[in-house]
């Protein structure tokens, strides 16, 4: 089997479903994608929910701004910050990247990039 | 060149970080470390029991040492140096020639030859497996002991405390704790406060036995009683670990430590010894930042500089949490060479002495107990030599005036004084690096690395930043961030006079770039204190911190707690029932908290607008408790039962907040009243408090309880209801308009020029003549309030955005787990 990685987009919400310049959770199988409308800039993020600071799913529920220019989230638990863009913890004290997806927009429907493997598993996910 | 390393501690890794720093490229790094993990900060070891991990404490990860092309090998120690042929043979065979030997092998845990500390349940206190093991083992046990009663003992004793163990005792076998460190008197004061916080101190106490079969059941004394216990932590010491030093034929000092001389350099010109096994001048060094001095004179020879190590300070800060004690310079020098000063408060717990040099000139030294926030101060003043004032009692008699002194502290220290001692950072290196444009503590550490190691510095570096940018005729200004160079007073005037509502608006007319998580909540909270509407309408629920955005305290997990309002502490058996059925119904946690009121802890997301429906329903509403909002005002019984009340407090508390209920501020505000000057209340430790006189109330504010208690100040004295109300009216509106983000009135209060007597000008005798407007706007706020919880499940918009998945709105989120807890349940732990 090959591993070729081809990039799946699954519909994951409406426009309006999400708030101005926050972020919601979407599942995805067993994942929680934690999905930003930072809509002062026009952008789409989406990056993992989980927290690796205290592995806590809590992402999607923090504030959004810029340092510097660059996107960032910051954690309600104990405000580390990590890029949108590349994932990287800012709060400079290593506490981990965490892993980003792309977005695109189609009318009002939101879509999120997975990773899609492998071809089998492919398949069950799109039974999903 | 070839640079070989023996032992990847916090030492061996600070100066395989400087050699690779000084020269990069010009030596080829081996490093043979014994323990199983890269190094990591042995420091702030027991913060492990707090919940860091092994990653939170490492130095540096593997990649580290990849990019900086150095060679590690983990758990594979070095057994033999072959100092002939110049290689060292490590245990799994490895045989590493060598140009020049480093050997930061630190030391170990000294175990005193006492019979049975072979036992199970009986540890040492040095490395992450020695705390894994602790903790393995104090699961399963509730009593506990540690030999040893200094520095690391205590730090030990008090880890036990928090794994659970109930009293752990400790036992020393000199006189008094701390022998290094303290003297007789102070270490009276710090039995006192560790019994206080439940540890059980037995001085001058021989252990002559460990008692059990396979594990350890207690302790026998050389008195001949006996200590019943099930595990025991030995800190007694270090021994510096020489093992390959003697084998080899280096010299090493009869009791223990590979001599060194002023270069580091062992009797083999090639060999150099650093950290904690290292013996210079009959002396170990057991504290990292002479290990780092070490390792900084080291890198600076082997790459063609020119230093020496000549001794260090060994001045100290106990790090327990609560419990202040520090030595510095000479603690225990006294006549003729010395004057020493003492102030003591047994009431308080307050243990000072301070060596002052026969000719009053110069400080020496000195111990701080149970107050040792002017430790850097002190230590600065004796390093440097700084001239005394005439009168060196103020020394420890504290400082009068706050903040004003601590600057005239650090603007009276030499530029060459060193501020951050692990790293050797200067006054001069930081003030320039201020000059060149780092203006706050982040950026200091970021482009000095001072403040990066112990962070005992910390209080110093943003008295220096501020000192430095003040001289620099740079007004500091507490600009919120850098999408607002405005301070929260300045925007408070400008959104009120621009009639902004929305942070948008706000962002777009006062400020730059898209904001952040440190300037959207202060100006959500302006806003709301401006216009009191909802805070989760017209976009602003983004911009508040997560907690009010969901109206509810995030939890451990990532649930929620529920507080309704119970005004004064005073609810019906009725509304207690209800309380009972919907904790039940949504199985929540059900806590009385400390503002007399009740909270219900780990609910769902998805649950708080059907919990909040049912309580409101019921007659409830939002108690605030995740806002920076008026929390509780607390009372006592007061007159109508009590037989000492004076006044009816309880009434007086339930008017007093339900008049401010709702209202956004700065940071959280506190009230209480009290019916007598017995002060059930507690009313002086609040924001305000108001007590009962036998002519009217007296009205107390700016107190605080929390990390830095601080009694409220009297405002007015014998005033009636509605003086009372209109005081607080204008006191309240006052400090809204003008604090800082996240300021409580007590911080306010302490920064405001003129301190008490200005506010009781500007409140009481209105000589800023602002009082009516203050009045009016707080009557406009009193006006506008609604319960906010109520407004969120009534609209249809607001409610949905309670739901942990928005795409499947039913699914609590499968990642929460509870655990069950004395018959009801807790959060899980986290890693
Ligand atoms: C629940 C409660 C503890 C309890 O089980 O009793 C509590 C719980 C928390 N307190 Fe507290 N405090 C509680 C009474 C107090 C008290 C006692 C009191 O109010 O009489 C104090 C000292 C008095 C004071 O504030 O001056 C207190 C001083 C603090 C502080 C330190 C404030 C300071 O100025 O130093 C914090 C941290 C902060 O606010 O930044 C804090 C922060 C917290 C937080 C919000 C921590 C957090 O961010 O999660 C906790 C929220 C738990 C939750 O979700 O409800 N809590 N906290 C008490 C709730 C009272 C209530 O009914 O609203
Ligand atoms: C709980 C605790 C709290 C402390 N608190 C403070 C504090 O508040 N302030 C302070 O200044 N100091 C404190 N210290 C002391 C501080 O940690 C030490 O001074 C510092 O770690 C010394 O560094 P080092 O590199 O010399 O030794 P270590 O950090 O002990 O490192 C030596 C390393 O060498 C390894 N090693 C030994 N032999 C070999 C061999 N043959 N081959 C390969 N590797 C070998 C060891 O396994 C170890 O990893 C504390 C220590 C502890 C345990
Ligand atoms: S003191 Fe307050 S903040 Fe600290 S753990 Fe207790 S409840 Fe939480
Ligand atoms: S869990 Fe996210 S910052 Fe701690």
């Amino acid at each position: 089997m090959t591993e070729e990685k081809v990039i799946h987009w699954f519909p994951a919400c409406y426009v309006k479903d999400v708030p101005e310049n926050g972020g919601v959770c979407v599942k995805y199988n067993t994942e929680q994608i934690a999905l930003f409308w930072f809509t002062r800039r026009g952008e789409w993020y989406a990056t993992q929910n989980e927290c690796p600071h205290r592995n806590q799913m809590a992402l999607s529920r923090g504030i959004i701004g810029t340092y510097q220019n660059e996107p960032k989230v910051a954690c309600p638990f104990h405000k580390k910050t990590f890029s949108l863009v590349t994932g990287k913890c800012l709060s400079g004290d290593d506490c981990g990247n965490i892993k980003t997806y792309p977005v695109k927009v189609e009318g009002e429907v939101v879509y999120i990039g997975v990773e899609a493997v492998k071809e089998e598993q492919r398949e069950r996910n799109e039974e999903y | 060149m070839k640079v070989v390393i023996i032992g990847n501690g916090m030492v061996g890794y600070k100066f395989c970080e400087k050699l690779t720093a000084k020269a990069p490229g010009r030596f080829q790094v081996t490093i043979f470390a014994e323990e199983t993990r890269p190094a990591y900060d042995r420091v702030h070891l027991s913060e492990y029991f707090a919940g860091k991990t092994a990653d939170d404490l490492s130095l540096a990860g593997t990649d580290w040492y990849q990019s900086r092309q150095v060679t590690l090998h983990l758990a594979d120690p070095v057994q033999q140096i072959d100092r002939a042929n110049k290689t060292v043979r490590s245990y799994s065979g490895i045989i590493e020639p060598y140009d020049f030997l480093i050997i930061a092998t630190g030391s170990a845990a000294f175990v005193p030859s006492i019979p049975g500390v072979e036992k199970e349940g009986v540890f040492i206190y040095r490395t992450i497996e020695d705390l894994e093991m602790i903790s393995a083992w104090a699961r399963k046990v509730t009593t506990g002991a540690v030999i040893g009663g200094g520095l690391l003992g205590l730090e030990a004793a008090k880890a036990l405390l928090d794994l659970g163990i109930s009293q752990p005792h400790v036992i020393e076998f000199a006189p008094r704790l701390m022998p290094r460190q303290i003297d007789e008197a102070g270490s009276q004061l710090l039995c006192a406060k560790l019994e206080a916080l439940g540890l059980v101190v037995h001085t001058s106490t021989n252990t002559a036995a460990i008692l059990g079969n396979e594990h350890i059941t207690g302790l026998q004394f050389a008195d001949g009683t006996v200590l019943d216990t099930e595990m025991l932590v030995i800190s007694a010491g270090i021994k510096p670990r020489d093992e390959l030093a003697r084998q080899c034929g280096l010299a090493t000092g009869p009791r223990g430590g590979i001599v060194v001389n002023e270069q580091l350099q062992t009797s083999d010109p090639s060999i150099f010894a650093i950290g904690e096994c290292a013996l210079y001048k009959d002396m170990i060094y057991g504290l990292v930042a002479p290990g780092y001095e070490m390792a900084e004179v080291v890198a600076t020879r082997l790459t063609g500089g020119e230093k020496y190590f000549t001794g260090f300070d060994m001045s100290t800060k106990l790090k327990l949490i609560g419990v202040d004690v520090a030595s510095f310079g000479d603690p225990f020098i006294s006549a003729p060479e010395a004057r020493t000063v003492v102030f003591e408060d047994k009431l308080k717990g307050i243990y000072k002495r301070i060596n002052v040099s026969a000719d009053g000139k110069y400080l020496l030294g000195g111990i701080l107990v149970g107050e040792a926030a002017s430790y850097n101060m002190l230590l600065q003043t004796v390093k440097n030599k700084v001239l005394l004032p005439p009168n060196p009692e103020d020394l420890v008699l504290g400082a009068r005036g706050g903040s004003a002194d601590n600057n005239a502290g650090v603007a009276g220290l030499p530029d060459d004084a060193i501020i951050c001692s692990c790293e050797s950072i200067t006054k001069g290196a930081i003030c320039k690096a201020v000059e060149d444009g780092c203006e706050n503590v982040d950026a200091v550490k970021k482009c000095t690395k001072a403040g990066t190691g112990c962070g005992g510095c910390a209080p110093m570096l943003k008295d220096l930043v501020a000192h430095t940018m003040k001289t620099q005729g740079k007004y500091v200004r507490n600009v919120l961030c850098e999408h607002f160079n405005y301070s929260r007073q300045e925007l408070f005037d400008l959104v009120k006079i621009h009639q902004l509502k929305t942070f948008d608006e706000v962002l777009d007319k006062l400020g730059q770039g898209d904001g952040c998580e440190l300037c959207k909540p202060p100006i959500a909270s302006i806003l709301a204190s401006l216009w009191n509407e909802m805070i989760l309408a017209k976009g602003n629920d983004t911009a508040q911190d997560s907690n009010d955005r969901f109206l509810a305290n995030i939890q451990k997990g990532g649930t929620y707690s529920v507080v309704p309002r119970i005004p004064g502490g005073e609810i019906t058996p009725e509304k207690l029932i209800i309380i009972g059925q919907i904790a039940r119904k949504y199985n929540l946690y059900t806590k009385i908290t400390g503002g007399q009121r009740i909270d219900m802890f780990g609910a769902h997301l998805v649950d708080l607008p059907h919990i909040w429906s049912e309580l409101i329903a019921a007659g409830f509403e939002s108690g605030h408790a995740y806002g920076k909002a008026l929390r509780t005002v607390k009372s006592c019984v007061g007159s109508t039962w009590c037989r000492f009340g004076l006044h009816d407090s309880v009434s007086f508390a339930i008017r007093i907040e339900e008049r401010y209920r709702g209202l956004r501020a700065p940071h959280k505000i506190k009230a209480a009243v009290s019916g007598c000057i017995r002060e059930c209340a507690e009313a002086q430790s609040k924001d305000f408090g108001i007590i009962a006189t036998e002519k009217g109330w007296n009205l107390y504010v700016c107190g605080n309880g929390g990390s830095k208690p601080q009694h409220a100040k009297l405002l007015a004295t014998d005033i009636d209801e509605e003086t009372c109300i209109k005081y607080i009216d204008r006191f309240l509106m006052f400090y809204i308009k003008t604090a800082d983000p996240l300021t409580r009135t007590a911080t306010w209060l302490n920064k405001m020029e003129g301190g008490i007597d200005y506010l009781r000008n500007v409140v009481v005798h209105d000589s800023l003549g602002i009082g009516e407007q203050l009045e009016a706007a707080m009557q406009d706020l009193v006006d506008n309030y609604k319960c906010e919880w109520k407004e969120a499940i009534e609209n249809p918009e607001i409610r949905k955005r309670f739901t942990h998945f928005v795409n499947a709105p039913e699914e609590k989120d499968p990642t929460v787990v509870f655990e069950p807890m004395r018959e009801q349940k807790r959060a899980r732990e986290w890693k």
